[in-house]
């Protein structure tokens, strides 16, 4: 099955470039490509640029409202994914779980939709 | 041939025996082949269906339990056949057609319930999904009971279980007991559920058909038949043995709580009692401590001879709060230390977690018994009211309302 392992966190609990955190964060990440690789399990992943960055939109009666940010006032933003194929979700659960930001945010495992249940 | 009537009847008395017995170990038997909970219970829910009418006509099988499996597997294996090919399991067919081949007209049924209660109480589940999964599934007890043991309706409760089987489906929640690297968190899930079943047939009395705590104890009992050896899962039924042996003194004639201390003991259930220190003795023999070891010894020592063995319990509680270090266990501490004498200290340490338990209503009643004991009798007043306004049951407040009552003027 795909699953989607969403990283939540706080900007302001992340640990800061140059310090004995950040390091192990970042060591952390490489860990855990290097392991899903390894695995045979990754599909894909990608870290977003911070929220200041992002654009909101939505369509209403027809009209494109744009806005600068999320919409939401939350604390933790998405700020990056992993798309990994394994076997069922207690597999999922355990690469999640070594996701740097799991200390400090909060990981989210969603499996993909499946649009041809036959090859499953 | 025998009359229509009585054959009839005997079929449906037989049919009932052998779904209300053996439920849980058809189901969990048939989730394995079929990988689908939904469809596994639509699957045993027609052959019980079948088996009213063949059984009515044909007589009992000689193992009416294989009877329906098969049946059950039949109805499967018609199923997905008819499936459109775009929803078609051919994984699931392929299984069904090697187990149909096989033939397992006298083997035993492979007793799958473990990998059922390990799913059924997947932490990926809201615990109270968990607790009536686990008592739909393994337990058979049916929707409205388990509505009734919660104060819900029956469509709510429905839903639950069915968006509860919907997610297993489609978040791909394993049918599988957990590996070395899971167990114990995944153990400590399934053992949080079990006694919560406990506590909450314990907290609606044994007034229900079906009797929450007596199921929980069950549940135990099996996990324990199917993993032996286990430690905190010995602690767990243990701890449920020794509780429930005091079930028929906990309450006084005049409808008011009696705490284990001054509870009339020749009311106690004393096999239960032996079974559950038996069971703690062969658990701390092995030497791999756990909360539910630890919880069970307090509710022994709160059952000796002599009296509540108050300094045992005291340190008793300082182990378990290296289990969960929570306020409530360290409330618990708290009214421990003062029954052992020092009932000052307590109250430092009781004052000290208003923060965290000021909605928690045994705060306000441990409190008061603390303040009423140093002869605070003003306050003690105040914290009886909270903890009487707050009480979970009738016998509680009265308990709470005679306590206030003999404070000295």
């Amino acid at each position: 099955m795909n699953y989607m392992i969403l990283i939540y966190s706080d900007p302001s609990k992340e640990p800061t470039y140059g310090t004995p955190e950040f390091d192990k964060m970042m060591g952390g990440y490489f860990a855990l490509n290097e392991k899903l690789k390894a695995d045979g399990v990754m599909r894909g992943g990608e870290a977003l640029q911070r929220v200041e960055t992002a654009t909101s939109l939505r369509t209403r009666n027809g009209k494109v409202e744009t806005m600068d940010g999320p919409f939401a006032e939350t604390r933790e933003h998405l700020g990056g994914y992993y798309l990994i194929d394994v076997p069922d979700l207690d597999a999922a659960l355990r690469y999640a779980a070594l996701v740097p930001a799991a200390d400090y945010g909060t990981i989210e495992v969603r499996p993909l939709m499946n649009y041809n249940p036959e090859g499953h | 041939m025998a009359q229509a009537a009585p054959a009839a009847i005997a079929a449906t008395r037989a049919v009932e025996a052998v779904m209300r017995d053996h439920r849980g170990r058809l189901l969990a038997a048939l989730i394995a082949q079929l990988r689908d909970f939904q469809l596994a219970e639509d699957c045993l829910q027609e052959a019980a269906i079948s088996a009213l009418s063949h059984w009515g006509r044909a007589g009992l099988p000689d193992l009416p339990q294989n009877w329906l499996l098969r049946v059950a597997y039949r109805k499967a294996i018609d199923r997905l056949r008819g499936a459109t090919r775009e929803t078609r399991n051919t994984e699931s067919l392929a299984r069904l057609a090697r187990e149909e081949a096989a033939e397992t007209e006298d083997v035993a049924i492979p007793d799958e319930r473990l990998r059922l209660i390990f799913t059924c109480c997947h932490p990926a589940l809201e615990p109270k999904s968990q607790v009536a999964l686990t008592l739909r599934s393994v337990c058979g007890l049916t929707t409205p009971e388990i509505a009734r043991a919660f104060l819900d309706t029956d469509v709510a409760m429905g839903q639950r279980i069915s968006r509860a089987k919907a997610k297993i489906a489609q978040a791909g929640i394993p049918y599988a007991v957990p590996g070395p690297d899971d167990w114990n968190s995944r153990l400590s899930a399934v053992l949080a559920t079990v006694y919560l079943i406990f506590t909450t047939g314990y907290a609606v009395g044994p007034a229900e058909p079906r009797d929450l705590a007596a199921e929980a104890i069950f549940l135990a009992r099996l996990i324990l038949s199917l993993r032996p050896a286990e430690p905190e899962v010995e602690g767990i039924l243990a701890l449920m043995r020794l509780t429930h042996a005091r079930r028929a003194a906990r309450i006084d004639a005049g409808g008011a709580t009696v705490p284990p201390a001054v509870q009339d003991r020749s009311q106690w259930d004393h096999d239960a009692i032996a079974e559950g220190r038996a069971l703690l003795q062969t658990a701390f023999a092995r030497r791999r401590p756990g909360p539910f070891q630890i919880k069970a010894a307090i509710a022994d020592c709160q059952m000796a001879e002599a009296g509540p063995d108050w300094p045992q319990i005291a340190a008793l509680y300082d182990v378990l709060l290296q289990f969960e270090p929570t306020a409530v266990v360290a409330l618990n501490r708290a009214v421990a230390l003062s029954e052992s004498g020092q009932p000052q200290r307590a109250l430092d340490l009781v004052e000290a977690l208003e923060a965290d338990l000021s909605d928690y209503q045994p705060y306000h009643a441990a409190k008061a018994a603390l303040l009423a004991r140093l002869g605070r009798q003003a306050e003690a007043r105040r914290a009886y009211d909270r903890a009487i306004a707050g009480a979970a049951n009738p016998q509680d407040a009265a308990f709470l309302r005679r306590s206030r009552a003999a404070l000295p003027v």
